[in-house]
């Protein structure tokens, strides 16, 4: 009896039907399948999963965050900062994505500064 | 005395614990990792459109600050090399150009033309020459009457048609010694009544001396003789008093910190970096 009741837990546990996910679990494993094609160096695969991430759950500030990070990475730094903006907006206490956009400012706005001294 | 346990009371605590653990499980399967540290490489876009040019002429640099360097010589060359390697540029071998000279000589005929024009309008000597230009170059404000130099698009843009209209890298270095007294704070060793090390920050007054380079990068079309872009950059290293360290170690020192931005200007560099991904 005990050992059927534990193979029902385990079971219902394990097998999560990705029917009754909702969106942030969609999102999620978007996010998580962009990472892993990240860590592979597949950087166009993986922002097109973390904008579709965006789509499914636009209050998901970890995907705007890996968003950011995949534009920064292919030199679309506009994008990059709006992404940073709306996944500080979306979590303002998280320390990691701060640190991401403080990194990525500090070369934004040395590109700026030089591309103000071209302009004059 | 020895209790027996009722079996049921057993099987429940046994399924309490593997029920805890299982749901652990799942939720290290579950969640992973949360965050993951990745290195991305930033592409930066050059500073200026060098693309209508297949060549590039370091013609020279008006340099000065220390007898110890040949400045112009050894600027030209580091940046031929530089350019050379990590630029798409094909760089032209020519002579390197004595701009000190040159200025002088483009000085001298102004000067020569601005007298006959008063001479004849019946003028006498006017006092000082304004447009004196220092022979000895020491510091800075020597530096600034040769400014107009690069601003005479006429005579670049002879030197651009001789070499077939490349990008003219030009401008003006300075080197100089650099002495400073001043409070460093270091860390001193110390050791306590029981032999015990530590260190303490002392703040002592020292001489120290060393060199400072300024240099100002000037770029110039070669098809019109005029300044597309210009950069200055000041960096300087100091030495203990008692150290001797070669002026051209210095030098080289000094300039491996600016050549990354000088490069900028004309290539697109990469800034590599590491960032967080999170889950």
């Amino acid at each position: 009896m005990a050992l059927r009741l534990l193979a029902c837990v385990v079971v219902a546990l394990l097998s999560a039907s990705p029917a009754a996910a909702d969106a942030r679990s969609d999102a999620k494993e978007q996010v998580s399948f962009g990472i892993a094609v990240a860590q592979r160096g597949l950087w166009r695969e993986a922002i097109y999963r973390w904008e579709r991430a965006v789509e499914i759950d636009p209050t998901y500030a970890s995907a705007f965050n890996d968003l950011a990070i995949g534009y920064e990475h292919e030199g679309q730094l506009d994008k990059a900062r709006k992404a940073y903006e709306k996944a500080l907006q979306l979590d303002p206490d998280n320390v990691q994505i701060r640190q991401n956009f403080e990194l990525f400012k500090e070369i934004n706005d040395r590109t700026s500064a030089e591309q103000d001294a071209r302009s004059q | 005395m020895t209790v027996r346990v009722p079996n049921r009371t057993r099987a429940a605590s046994s399924l309490k614990r593997v029920t805890t653990a299982a749901v652990l499980a799942a939720a290290v399967v579950a969640c992973g990792p949360s965050y993951f540290e990745i290195p991305i490489e930033t592409p930066i876009r050059p500073k200026m459109d060098v693309s209508p040019f297949q060549r590039v002429l370091v013609a020279g640099f008006v340099a000065g600050g220390s007898d110890d360097v040949d400045t112009n010589l050894e600027t030209v060359r580091l940046l031929r090399s530089q350019l050379r390697t990590k630029s798409s540029l094909r760089v032209i071998d020519a002579d390197v150009m004595p701009l000190i000279e040159i200025a002088q000589d483009q000085n001298r005929s102004s000067v020569d033309g601005q007298a006959a024009g008063d001479a004849s309008r019946g003028g006498g000597d006017s006092g000082a020459d304004p447009l004196a230009l220092p022979k000895t170059i020491r510091d800075e404000k020597d530096l600034e009457p040769y400014e107009r130099l690069f601003a005479n698009t006429a005579y670049w843009k002879t030197i651009g048609e001789e070499f077939q209209n490349p990008l003219i890298v030009t401008g003006t270095v300075l080197f100089a010694p650099k002495t400073s007294n001043s409070i460093v704070q270091r860390d001193q060793e110390v050791f306590d009544s029981f032999g015990r090390r530590r260190t303490v920050p002392t703040r002592t007054f020292m001489e120290r001396k060393g060199f400072l380079l300024q240099p100002k990068f000037v770029f110039i079309d070669g098809r019109t003789g005029t300044t597309m872009y210009s950069e200055r950059y000041r960096e300087e290293i100091l030495y203990n008093a008692q150290q001797n360290t070669p002026a051209l170690s210095s030098y080289f020192e000094l300039m491996d910190r600016l050549v990354p931005n000088f490069l900028s200007a004309l290539s697109s560099q990469k800034i590599k970096g590491t960032r967080v991904l999170l889950n």
